[in-house]
């Protein structure tokens, strides 16, 4: 059985994200769909584990998508993203796709609009991701393009950026002249380029007052080139490894792993606080310990016993906050959850964090 | 008489000194400055300990707001009463509802 793309959805309404849940349930990849509604939960999930596609609204509280995106595109260059919003501003539009968006949609709202956007998102999901492509031009690879302009006998410079990378080849006249990636010069530098399989690229007027630092024929560098990329492969499988292992060391991301868990966070008694997908940690650290400091002392006053549990429900989410000895740890829960759902899955992490 | 006496008067000297109240079921409803609006909590519950879960509410759902945490319903648990609260426009309506073992 073919393996579901994952895609995450983003958007600060509740409403609307159960919405496009539904619209794109409706995909013949069945894709498995996680909805989340803030811009760090976005960030620590795509750390997590790798999606296929992310749809993210624009204005949003806190971390907008315009922040979100130009995180996301510099550490998971690979990722297809789709911004969908209600704001149809040009200058919103060119600087979401200066970003290296995939696509910039306006909310669909007739039947028409929503059939149109699920064609488009069945479109990016059949996309061999393996295949690569430049943004602007999806279907072709760097080397296509690269013999585009070399056959064609063109000059011009290309500027190649992915993610916090940028490269530069210069051509001229069909002959590839110059490269340069970061601190490489000449063919280092050009394989280096290569070597990054997606990205976006801009082509700019020559520069013929550059210095010719590459001597050898672009069919010659191609093929070497080649090998570059088998190389690349495995260090990017290397690279991914190392990243997933560096999320799952974190101390409070096994907790996402039961149903409905949506962010974690502990604070130390001295107010260290670790958090893992929450927007403001070192504020919901105050408030957990201010919380737990009037409720324990209106515990003592009343002669109640310990307190145990607090539980709580926000327009988005429901928190739970249990205390330690030396800490306290608040998770947040899916708000479709109910108060015993909360209470029994909070039963089996405090347990976990105990021991 | 006088062995029973010895067990009567023990126990009224407990309840003396720790003040011990009967935990009681019910509900009130606070405004946004903790002064209660109404209530079905029988009298014999002070009137100190109503103001204490107020305050403790009030302040909890304040707090929770400027942390950007805005909470419409919380459920205070203590091993022998769960206390749960729903705001109402800065105020709230609580209700207390001791455990059974």
């Amino acid at each position: 059985m073919a393996k579901r793309p994952k895609i995450l959805l983003l958007d600060d309404e509740q409403d609307l994200l159960d919405l496009y849940q539904e619209i794109l349930s409706q995909l013949p990849q069945q894709p498995e769909i996680t909805l989340c509604n803030s811009g760090a939960r976005a960030l620590a999930l795509l750390e997590g584990e790798p999606y296929q596609l992310m749809i993210s609204d624009l204005r949003m509280p806190k971390i907008d998508g315009l922040q979100v995106l130009s995180i996301v595109r510099r550490k998971l260059p690979e990722l297809r993203i789709i911004i969908m919003t209600s704001m149809v501003d040009e200058q919103y539009r060119s600087r979401a796709y200066a970003m290296g968006v995939d696509l910039f949609w306006e909310k669909p709202n007739t039947p028409d609009e929503i059939k149109m956007f699920q064609d488009c998102v069945a479109g990016f999901l059949d996309r061999d991701e393996k295949a690569g492509g430049f943004r602007g031009m999806q279907s072709k690879s760097l080397v296509d393009l690269v013999q585009l302009e070399c056959l064609s006998k063109n000059s011009s410079l290309l500027r190649i950026i992915n993610g916090a990378l940028e490269g530069k080849i210069w051509i001229q006249e069909g002959d590839i002249v110059d490269a340069k990636a970061g601190e490489l010069e000449g063919e280092p530098a050009f394989k280096e380029i290569f070597s990054w399989r997606n990205g976006n690229f801009e082509i700019y007027p020559p520069d013929s007052a550059r210095t010719r630092t590459i001597h050898a024929s672009h069919h010659a560098l191609l093929l070497d080139t080649a090998q570059a990329m088998d190389e690349a492969d495995n260090e990017a499988e290397e690279k991914r490894t190392e990243a997933l292992a560096k999320a799952a060391t974190s101390s409070l991301s096994p907790y996402a792993s039961f149903e409905g868990v949506d962010f974690a966070l502990t604070v130390t008694l001295d107010k260290k606080v670790e958090s893992w997908g929450v927007d403001h940690p070192s504020a919901m650290g105050e408030w957990i310990l201010e919380t737990e400091k009037h409720l324990s002392a209106l515990g003592e006053k009343l002669a109640v016993g310990d307190l145990n549990l607090v539980t709580g429900q926000g327009l988005q989410n429901r928190v739970a906050v249990a205390r330690g000895q030396t800490a306290h740890l608040c998770i947040g829960f899916k708000r479709a959850l109910d108060n015993e759902q909360v209470g029994d899955t909070m039963k089996q992490i405090q347990s976990k964090w105990a021991s | 008489m006088g062995f029973l006496s010895r067990f009567t008067t023990k126990t009224a000297a407990v309840e003396e000194t720790t003040h011990l109240t009967r935990l009681t079921s019910g509900s009130f409803t606070v405004d946004a400055k903790g002064h209660v609006v109404a209530s079905t909590l029988p009298g014999t519950f002070p009137a100190e300990h109503v103001n204490a879960i107020a305050q403790a509410v009030l302040s909890t759902f304040q707090n929770a707001q400027k942390a950007q945490l805005p909470l419409s319903e919380i459920i205070i648990s203590y091993a022998a009463l769960k206390i749960s609260a729903r705001e109402l426009r800065g105020g709230a309506i609580i209700f207390l509802a001791p455990k059974k073992l």
